[in-house]
């Protein structure tokens, strides 16, 4: 019955590539591979976001994502870490070489304290990857001119925030989402600071394509339970997207019938 | 076989003798999967990991894949 939503759904296509799950995971903040691989599971997402970064030639043997099912999901790498388009450049190129493709989760973010998108070095960086054959899925703050400026440079999606990276403090973008949303012709992929499955079903049910997931699901009591959450979550956001909410009034509108009262005969 | 010199991801470590990148990650016991390496500024992929020699003086820099979002 879960996947009543799905079975009825067009598959989200992201550069001509189809997927059944509209959830993506990251996979940062785990406890440790086996809950990761457990979580990604039980999450049914088909892309997973990963990071490139320097080996600890005092710890080298980091095994994180080593239970990870690569055959089932799509491994994203993510440019974090690089803080203008030069960097994040070299950290896609340097993971296309790792992954063996070249689709690339385009972050920019020059300042630590709120990790907040460089929307000038973000476009710079889409126009020279794409240059160079890659597909650019950027992470962006909700502003749908600059959402249009990436899907006029020909970027797979577009990545609004909901909040700030790792916040959990849930969909704060919504009004800014509704007008990327309304204006792509690109997936719609709300990122970042989703804290519950129901910022999820929110985003979702106002016309995202998907939702991308990773502290919210990694740092819950139990990561592989909150997998399953927002797997379902993001089905039934997506469920009463397709279904048309109902319209809001400010006044009530009564749901059962106005005649028959029963205190006219009764007692 | 002379001792070698190479600056290994900022860190400047001697090793006796000639060495591939494969045979260095080996030494420094660092999985060959999922990461790639930058020799003298050059990206170097995993099946070129056997043929690429290392000479005295070398930059090197190893990434690989880890958790994130």
């Amino acid at each position: 019955m879960t996947t009543d939503a799905r079975v009825h759904d067009e598959p989200l296509v992201i550069a001509g590539r189809s997927f059944r799950s509209r959830l993506l995971t990251g996979t940062g903040k785990f406890g440790g591979p086996e809950v990761l691989a457990a979580a990604t599971v039980a999450s049914e997402t088909e892309i997973v976001t990963v990071a490139v970064r320097r080996v600890d030639l005092n710890d080298p043997d980091d095994r994180t994502l080593a239970a990870l099912d690569t055959d089932k999901v799509l491994i994203l790498p993510n440019t974090s870490g690089a803080r203008d388009a030069d960097e994040a450049v070299r950290t896609a190129t340097l993971a296309a070489a790792i992954v063996g493709h070249r689709w690339v989760k385009l972050e920019v973010t020059p300042e630590p304290d709120y990790l907040l998108p460089d929307p000038v070095e973000t476009l710079r960086a889409a126009r020279i990857l794409i240059d160079r054959g890659f597909t650019v899925l950027p992470y962006i703050n909700a502003d749908p001119i600059l959402a249009l400026h990436l899907q006029e440079a020909g970027c797979a999606t577009v990545m609004p925030l909901a909040a700030p990276i790792g916040s959990n403090k849930g969909l704060r973008t919504a009004d800014q989402v509704r007008i990327i949303v309304e204006q792509a012709r690109v997936p719609v992929v709300v990122d970042a600071g989703l804290g519950a499955p129901s910022d999820a079903a929110a985003s979702m049910e106002l016309g995202a394509d998907a939702v991308l997931v990773n502290t919210a699901i990694a740092t819950a009591g139990d990561p592989v339970a909150m997998a399953r959450a927002f797997a379902r979550a993001t089905e039934a956001g997506r469920a009463a997207y397709l279904a048309g909410l109902a319209g809001q009034s400010v006044r009530a509108s009564a749901s059962s019938p106005l005649t028959g009262f029963l205190r006219d005969g009764g007692e | 076989m002379s001792p070698m010199t190479l600056t290994i991801n900022g860190d400047e470590r001697s090793f006796d003798g000639d060495l591939t990148v494969a045979e260095l990650l080996a030494a420094l016991d660092i999985r060959p999967d999922g990461m790639a390496a930058v020799h003298n500024g050059a990206i170097v992929r995993r099946p070129q990991f056997d043929s690429t020699a290392l000479a005295d003086g070398d930059e090197l820099e190893i990434v690989r894949m880890v958790g994130g979002g």
